[in-house]
């Protein structure tokens, strides 16, 4: 139920970004999300539905890219992608410490239609 | 009108992450060490701090901050130990943020503590994914809920410094292998801690409590100017 708190940040970020670029509609939206981000994206896109209503995303697409979980060796430097959950190098077999991805959580682009015709007077302050 | 593309890269959590570090510089600039406990329900969150309270209450200044969605039970339960104990309700809300710490924190008085436990709502999904400015993360499995937790919940294994194994008094009543809980949350986090106790019994506690007074030591360091925060020179 988490992602609904992660929906309103998105939409948050997506108002911001559609502020500041002068989109009058959003259309659709990518994001990456690693594979160990504790994030469902069916349960996501519901939320994004719910909590974008009436607002310029309103029934924005939500593209989600996945990111493997990756990682590097402290020892050998080798950078590989972890199987199975298991942080060793494949190379060394030395436990890992540093994860290189798998966490993302991030907004990449989102697109839509300028609002020009709507009058670029109507909005001239901006914040 | 135009159909164009913005390019954005913004993480989703930046607004969390933001709070978070303004609760973590309010904990350095006061020397406290801050956890943040997280597991299931019911596998004994409330009953570690009561142990920990009793263990080391004489030696530090402790206060706790409750999450759970409704009912301040546990606050309760933590205040007749003697210490400063704060309930969020999330009102059907699955995890802490770092706003509702912010918020907290306002009703304690930092100057008396020198370890505040941070009891997340019960889940061992939505949690892991909030920083709340927390020092390190602890993840509670108790041996009843089975020792196939790590590989489905990997998240909360992977990114917590110390696993307490809890409930190991029930062993002998259950079919958790302890030593698989062990190899898969190593497989999955080679520099976490692992220690097995029971809260009931207190089996186990000394490891716990070592590593507790080590961590609130380096912090007090921090606090008396021996030491320097290692992100002191952001401002």
């Amino acid at each position: 139920m988490h992602e609904l708190s992660i929906a309103q940040s998105l939409l948050d970020i997506i108002v911001d970004e559609s502020k500041n670029h002068r989109l009058g509609h959003v259309n659709l939206v990518r994001l990456r999300v690693g594979e160990l981000a504790a994030v469902v994206s069916e349960s996501l896109r519901f939320c994004f539905d719910l909590v974008s209503r009436d607002t310029v995303a309103s029934g924005a697409i939500i593209e989600i890219e996945t990111v493997a979980v990756t990682a590097r060796c402290d020892k050998c430097d080798f950078s590989f992608e972890i199987k199975d959950r298991v942080f060793e190098c494949p190379r060394c077999a030395e436990p890992v410490f540093e994860m290189v991805g798998g966490r993302e959580l991030y907004v990449m682009s989102i697109e839509g239609e300028t609002g020009e015709e709507d009058g670029a007077d109507k909005g001239a302050g901006g914040s | 009108m135009a159909q164009i593309k913005v390019p954005v890269v913004r993480n989703i959590l930046q607004a969390n992450d933001r709070l978070a570090s303004e609760n973590r510089n309010r904990f350095d600039e006061a020397g406290i060490f801050v956890v943040n406990l997280m597991s299931s329900p019911g596998a004994g969150k409330t009953s570690l701090l009561e142990k920990t309270i009793d263990a080391l209450a004489a030696r530090m200044g402790i206060a706790v901050i409750e999450g759970d969605l409704q009912s301040s039970c546990d606050a309760e339960r933590i205040q007749k130990k003697g210490v400063q104990a704060v309930q969020i309700n999330t009102d059907g809300g699955c995890h802490l943020d770092g706003n509702m710490i912010q918020i907290a924190l306002d009703s304690l008085d930092l100057s008396q503590v020198d370890l505040l436990i941070i009891e997340n709502v019960g889940n061992l999904v939505c949690p892991a994914e909030f920083n709340l400015g927390e020092h390190e993360k602890i993840t509670m499995l108790s041996v009843a809920e089975g020792d196939d937790k790590p590989i489905k919940y990997p998240l909360i294994f992977q990114i917590c410094s110390v696993l307490l194994v809890n409930k190991i008094d029930l062993l002998p009543y259950t079919d958790c292998d302890v030593a698989k809980i062990r190899q898969t949350s190593k497989q999955l986090n080679p520099a976490g801690k692992v220690f097995e106790i029971s809260c009931r019994t207190g089996e186990g506690f000394g490891p716990w409590l070592s590593w507790i007074e080590e961590k609130v030591g380096e912090h007090r360091k921090i606090r008396a100017g021996a030491a320097v925060p290692p992100q002191a020179d952001s401002h």
